[in-house]
């Protein structure tokens, strides 16, 4: 059974349908991206999966380890180890990232009925995770988001993955904004999240970050469909002909 | 006993775990008000003449207001005209005349406050935090009083002092909120039935923190209490007050009166948590709480600093103030004022500034959930003499749901050019993309507005003492629940 299972996924925003029938099934172990033009609805399809509840579903079904995700709440999504590192990481101002990160922690903790962690246990993991991504530890104590560079909000996205070790890592164009040290940086984080329980999305405009994390699958998303999928070297002749020349054989095959 | 009927009441009613009533005998007054009255509360405290010849200059005062319908009415808060005359003004358990310890204290009582998470037995008590408990009209007992006194401090209750130290009242009371400011300051003034004094003697640091719980328990009464806090030259003081209500469908009155006197060098710091019964999920019932509170920075490099959670009252008005008379002295207020439901605060605060140097802090938080209307009023005044004045105000307003208001007053009157002025204002609204990432992140719906909201009011938080910045936490995200979804 794949840890995800998308059949026929259709999704309207304010009577404007989006997605216009999704199929994908991405298995544990394996490392998906899916690629496209601006508008073409990824970020749609990731923030579904996260179960944003501004987009509506019309049709279609979603399978999570073999549970229906699309009952789910944003909070029950999270608790089952689905992740969104978002595109544009929002503020959370006079909560310290800390403080943030352990509730979340805490959070997937009580669901699964565990104890909870308390800061003794909670710091010094969470100062490991930090260093892989070459945060300095005092961002613990900086409020969530506020303040930080686009580059900066970024990696902290990875950090919090690292932190919450997610089954499915939907990453919501990580990439965008970030400057080549940075890239490679977050890529280490990613590449090191890679398990064979696990299974990661990488949703992006560009092939760059595919130079760093190799996919095992490439989908080209255009206009709410899946026009082609492919391996790694699909991203390469993406990148070589454009999103209009692929779909243009998409349409020929 | 567990009827349906209690159960539906307690589950609509289970953001107020502080509902509940003490059944205890109470000595009482007929309800009304005229000048008999005056004197029979002052008789039943065995006060000495200058105090009942105060409280009726000040009942005289109030009976023209009310004949001339002076109540204020420029809040903006609406309710249905009070009847003055159907208040009880006076209601105390019965209890022996004077307690020598806390075992003749009516058990009822003490177990009121042991249900409030206030034990009153001492070695129980947080160590380092001295309380004393008003229940209803009058104090039941306060702890550390001997602790205290070896440091030369003393906190009572406002009857012991008049009794005990009439030298300090007859000098104090009404010099900062004289009767005649204001409508409730003049009700108050005429009817106060009891309250806390302290008085830190000259270069004394208070060596615990002191706090005043106040509990209205009978029903149909008013609770009329009066603080009074002198801070002698370099003493410094941190006092807490705290505030619960049974659940009654009457509205009741509240009208309290703060005053502090700081002199030279001294500093106090007053903090108040504010939870009294706010009314039900309609609006029926809860507190009145019109409230007077004003320091007086008398003397140079003196600093007055405010911080209060206003959660509780269906309506609260109250601008705890600074006078700055001192030269170089300071004022704050670090207030978080927060409405659900039907709940209505105009709450803020009066920095006037006298002496040359003096310095305010005004950090004012509203949050407004459900169909609650919070309104921030604030007053800074820069006199002629106030040479080199500042003042830094931040104003902000959360709004959380599509029901509720936020309103904004500041004044601002400059009278020396070489004031510097800062405000800065903004009103947010708990947003979708905030509460689907922090769902997104595992938080249920209830939590991650607590975390926002927490997050909001964290710079008056921290002026807290600690174990309560702990308990206005909490008492946050209970006041909020279900205002969401």
């Amino acid at each position: 059974m794949s840890l995800l299972e998308i059949k026929d996924l259709h999704v309207k925003v304010e009577n404007h349908e989006i997605l216009k029938g999704i199929d994908l099934s991405v298995n544990a172990g394996e490392v998906h991206s899916i690629m496209g033009p601006n508008g073409s609805g990824k970020s749609t399809l990731a923030q579904v999966l996260a179960r944003r509840e501004t987009f509506v579903v019309t049709a279609g079904e979603v399978l999570y380890k073999g549970k229906d995700l699309l009952a789910m709440k944003p909070e029950e999504a999270a608790c089952e180890g689905v992740f969104l590192a978002f595109q544009y990481p929002v503020e959370v101002p006079g909560i310290s990232n800390a403080y943030f990160l352990r509730s979340a922690v805490n959070a997937r903790r009580k669901y699964r009925g565990e104890e909870e962690m308390d800061a003794m246990d909670f710091i010094p993991y969470y100062k490991e995770k930090m260093k892989l991504l070459e945060m300095d530890e005092r961002f613990m104590n900086r409020s969530v988001n506020e303040g930080f560079s686009g580059g900066e909000k970024k990696r902290n996205e990875i950090v919090q993955m690292a932190v919450l070790e997610p089954k499915l890592a939907i990453l919501d164009e990580t990439d965008s904004g970030l400057d080549i040290d940075a890239l490679k940086i977050v890529a280490k984080g990613v590449n090191a999240m890679r398990s064979p329980d696990r299974a990661i999305v990488v949703v992006t405009h560009y092939q760059r970050l595919l130079n760093y994390v190799v996919p095992d699958f490439v989908h080209v998303l255009v206009d709410g469909r899946i026009v082609k999928s492919g391996g790694p070297e699909l991203a390469l002749e993406l990148e070589d002909k454009g999103y209009a020349g692929v779909e243009g054989e998409a349409v020929r095959v | 006993m567990n009827t349906p009927a209690n159960t539906i009441q307690d589950f609509t009613n289970r953001e107020y775990k502080w509902g509940f009533i003490t059944e205890v005998e109470e000595d009482r007054i007929p309800k009304g008000l005229n000048e008999d009255v005056i004197r029979l509360i002052s008789q039943k405290k065995g006060e000495p003449q200058f105090m009942l010849e105060w409280r009726l200059k000040a009942y005289r005062h109030w009976a023209k207001l009310e004949q001339a319908e002076a109540e204020p009415k420029w809040a903006n808060v609406h309710y249905e005209p009070i009847n003055y005359q159907d208040i009880v003004y006076y209601s105390a358990p019965k209890q022996k005349p004077s307690l020598k310890n806390l075992d003749e204290l009516d058990p009822e009582i003490l177990r009121t406050y042991e249900k409030l998470g206030i034990p009153l037995e001492e070695q129980k008590r947080l160590a380092g935090v001295a309380v004393d408990a008003v229940f209803d009209s009058v104090s039941v007992a306060t702890t550390f009083k001997e602790k205290l006194a070896e440091a030369g401090v003393i906190f009572c209750s406002f009857s012991e002092a008049v009794e005990k130290h009439p030298e300090l009242v007859k000098k104090y009371l009404g010099s900062v909120v004289p009767y005649s400011d204001n409508f409730f300051a003049a009700l108050n003034a005429a009817v106060f039935s009891d309250g806390s004094f302290v008085y830190v003697p000259k270069g004394v640091r208070c060596p615990m923190e002191l706090s005043t719980y106040f509990r209205i328990n009978a029903a149909e009464t008013g609770q009329f209490e009066r603080t009074l806090i002198i801070a002698e030259e370099g003493a410094s003081v941190s006092y807490l007050e705290g505030c619960t209500a049974p659940i009654r469908d009457q509205n009741q009155l509240h009208a309290a009166v703060v005053e502090l006197v700081a002199l030279d060098n001294a500093q106090i710091k007053y903090s108040t948590v504010q939870n009294w019964y706010p009314g039900d999920k309609e609006g029926r019932g809860g507190i009145f709480n019109f409230v007077t509170k004003r320091g007086l920075c008398a003397g140079a490099n003196s600093k007055i600093s405010w911080t209060q959670v206003e959660t509780g009252s269906a309506i609260t008005w109250k601008y705890p103030s600074c006078i700055l008379k001192g030269d170089n002295s300071v004022g704050e207020f670090y207030s978080v004022a927060l409405t659900n439901n039907y709940q209505q605060a105009d709450t803020g605060t009066k920095m006037i500034h006298m002496g040359r140097n003096t310095r305010s802090t005004v950090v004012a938080k509203g949050i407004s959930a459900g169909h609650g209307q919070n309104t921030y009023r604030g007053m800074v005044k820069i006199q002629k003499s106030a040479v080199g004045a500042r003042n830094y105000t931040q104003c902000d307003s959360l709004l959380i749901g599509d029901k509720c208001g936020a309103h904004t007053f500041p004044y601002i009157e400059v009278k020396n050019a070489s004031a510097r002025m800062e405000h800065e204002a903004s009103t947010s609204k708990i947003g979708e993309d905030q509460m689907f990432y922090l769902r997104q992140r595992g938080l249920k719906t209830e939590d991650a507005v607590s975390m926002i909201v927490n997050g909001f009011c964290k710079r008056v938080f921290r002026e807290l003492p600690m174990e309560f910045a702990v308990e206005a936490q909490k008492l946050l995200s209970v006041s909020l629940e279900g205002s969401v979804g």
